[in-house]
């Protein structure tokens, strides 16, 4: 196991990131102050649903906005210490996939139909190191080995078609690894997936993060697949972090009203069989984020305070949620 | 659990498509359903389940002659299906719908949802027009939406209205029985309870039967009597939901169970993690289709050459030579 520092500092510092998209009656902020940390060797699960600005907030880490949109002045996001807002050009490019990886949630689109996928993984190699094309070749192979193909030398010459969902994002990995990152983001990487395959790659991902010390932000919108695999969880909704916690105390005591609601609807396999509480009303767009706290108008607790947008609160060992009900939480 | 005549009775269901040959090579045909039996009584569910490529969105478009069969017979309501001729069939067809998978494209973008839901009324000439506009309007009630809409374009609603939308459409021409094509798989949690609670008080409601065809096991729990797990064309183990959830009996079955997503931070601790992919149904594997797969101790070459039938097994039936002494969890160690 390489720890490269101390588990206690964060590889990866995010302050106050906001997304700005241009819009006719003024900018809209689809990601609106949003904060957390990555440490080496965990990781942590960004949950929420469709429009809640977790997808655009995994770009924002490498820069890879859709035009229009824009990081706000005022965002921070330190990788080691350095200003990744502040980056340009090579400097910036360094970052990208040597330091930061990505995978997304359909492989198919991301790989090239017409290059063998030893050579794509290969290729990646050699855009961060200086080596001889054979020792790439091998350094693929031996991804292709880690990331779980029991018979690497003869799957690197297969062609993306050739393989099935969950084979191409295990290549999709191993192109990631092959820069050797110090993080890596999965934006919904079993989405697409079926499940015994979706088992299967996110016991690669966690092998991977223990083995390599590496950071891993996983984003998502199961909340079943976070469980006994993200050391932490937070809960996204209308571009704001509504709750965060420890993924054991999130799920033994999840507190805002919003995560509750998620927790009512989600169909289980243990336990009786019960009707389905679903969260009444539908999310909201960035176009109309509702004033004060951005849950009200679906939440059942909503109460006189609810007019005013509510900072996070500490509730319980390292939890904290964005919810005036928590305000005297910590003077129990 | 059957008592009146079935609603619909599916006996050896088979689809197989004739695979493209390069320059006139002859290649097997793929067994999308390979034999596939079931019944669904008046207001029950079957919930039917499997990964991609097990057949089950071929069992539902085949069973209501959305597309034609290689084999067996299905009835409905009584009725041989797939001996109709095109008008007697058509007249059936009133009984029978489908809802889809993607919201996004089973609904017209040019047609304004009011005049989608009223079509199959105009169709099968249910109605005189005013009578059509006001049974539209308490459609679109019935399945929570706003009867004022009816004007508007698919664009103009969320991937769960539009759902909502094929569902009041389904429902226009009174059928007795609908196909659910993963009707849930592509909306987000919240909006998913909304529908799967829908479906579950219409059912109530009309005496509906769905065949209910989905990949999440804890889905399929909420609305389903009784559950059919497909892999690779056939039925490996079926029986009550409870019962199959609880006690399965086929090693698929364990290990669907097993890689389910499970919100529980305890959760099970050895999860059963089947190697390789689930596997095409263009070359099924001699024996049984699972064998290349299976984590079963027992099992032995009989596996590889001899393909296993369904039979009772405790309280449901599994297709598989050692059924009765299946590992539930991983063995220590």
């Amino acid at each position: 196991m390489t720890a490269r520092s101390s588990p206690e500092e964060p590889v990866l510092r995010v302050r106050n990131l906001r997304v700005a998209f241009p819009a006719p009656g003024g900018a809209v902020h689809p990601v609106d102050g949003v904060s957390f940390d990555l440490h080496r060797g965990r990781t942590l699960a960004l949950v929420g649903e469709s429009g809640c600005g977790k997808s655009l907030t995994s770009l924002s880490l490498l820069r890879l906005l859709p035009p229009p949109g824009r990081i706000e002045p005022g965002s921070e996001i330190r990788l080691d210490g350095v200003d990744v807002l502040a980056l340009e050009g090579e400097a910036l490019r360094a970052i990208r996939g040597r330091r930061i990886g990505m995978i997304f949630q359909d492989p198919m689109t991301s790989l090239n139909p017409v290059f063998r996928v030893g050579d794509q993984i290969a290729e990646g190699i050699l855009a961060h190191f200086k080596i001889p094309k054979r020792e790439a070749r091998e350094r693929a192979i031996a991804l292709l080995r880690e990331v779980g193909f029991p018979d690497p030398a003869r799957r690197a010459d297969a062609f993306p078609h050739q393989l099935s969902g969950g084979m191409r994002q295990r290549v999709m990995i191993a192109i990631a690894l092959a820069a050797e990152p110090d993080i890596l983001v999965a934006d919904e990487p079993t989405t697409a997936l079926d499940v015994t395959v979706q088992a299967q790659i996110l016991e690669v991902l966690d092998r991977l993060r223990a083995s390599r010390g590496m950071a891993v932000l996983l984003i998502t919108h199961d909340l079943g697949i976070v469980a006994g695999r993200a050391d932490r969880v937070a809960v996204m909704y209308a571009g704001q972090i509504v709750e965060e916690a420890p993924t054991a105390e999130l799920f033994a005591r999840p507190s805002h009203p919003y995560t509750q609601g998620l927790f009512a609807s989600i169909p289980r396999l243990d336990g009786p069989v019960r009707r389905l509480n679903p969260i009444p009303g539908t999310v909201p767009s960035p176009h109309a984020w509702p004033s004060g706290c951005r849950f009200r108008p679906r939440c059942p607790r909503a109460f006189e305070k609810s007019v005013l947008e509510p900072p996070l609160f500490t509730v319980g060992p390292d939890h904290r949620m964005r919810c005036w009900l928590g305000e005297h939480a910590g003077e129990q | 659990m059957v008592s009146a005549e079935p609603v619909l009775r599916v006996v050896e269901l088979v689809k197989h498509y004739a695979a493209g040959g390069l320059l006139g090579r002859r290649q097997p045909p793929v067994r999308a359903v390979d034999g596939v039996s079931f019944e669904i009584g008046p207001g029950e569910t079957l919930g039917l389940v499997g990964e991609s490529g097990c057949g089950k969105s071929t069992v539902g478009r085949t069973v209501i002659r959305l597309q034609e069969p290689t084999a067996g017979k299905a009835f409905f309501e009584g009725t041989d299906l797939f001996a109709l001729d095109r008008r007697s069939l058509r007249r059936l067809r009133r009984r029978m719908q489908i809802i889809f998978q993607d919201p996004y494209s089973s609904l017209n973008p040019r047609m304004r949802i009011g005049d989608a839901v009223a079509e199959g009324i105009e169709i099968h000439r249910l109605a005189s027009r005013a009578e059509t506009r006001r049974r539209v309007a308490l459609l679109l009630e019935e399945v929570g939406l706003d009867p004022a809409y009816a004007g508007r374009y698919p664009h103009e609603f969320s991937g769960g209205q539009r759902q909502r939308v094929g569902i009041a459409r389904a429902l226009a021409v009174e059928p007795s029985f609908i196909v659910c094509d993963e009707p849930v798989s592509a909306l987000d949690v919240s909006v998913q309870a909304q529908v799967l609670n829908l479906l579950t008080e219409l059912q109530r409601r009309r005496g509906l039967s769905y065949l209910f065809i989905a990949h999440d096991l804890a889905v399929v729990r909420q609305v389903a009597h009784r559950v059919a797990v497909m892999y690779l064309g056939r039925i490996v183990e079926e029986g009550p939901t409870e019962a199959l959830l609880a006690s399965p009996s086929h090693p698929y079955t364990v290990a669907l169970l097993s890689a389910a997503p499970e919100p529980d931070p305890a959760g099970r601790k050895r999860r059963i993690v089947l190697p390789g992919d689930p596997p095409s149904p263009a070359a099924p594997p001699p024996g049984c289709p699972f064998h290349p797969r299976c984590f079963h101790p027992a099992k032995s070459d009989r596996c590889r050459t001899e393909l296993p039938l369904l039979r009772p097994v405790g309280a449901t039936r599994a297709a598989c030579h050692y059924a009765e002494t299946t590992p539930r969890t991983l063995a220590a160690g």
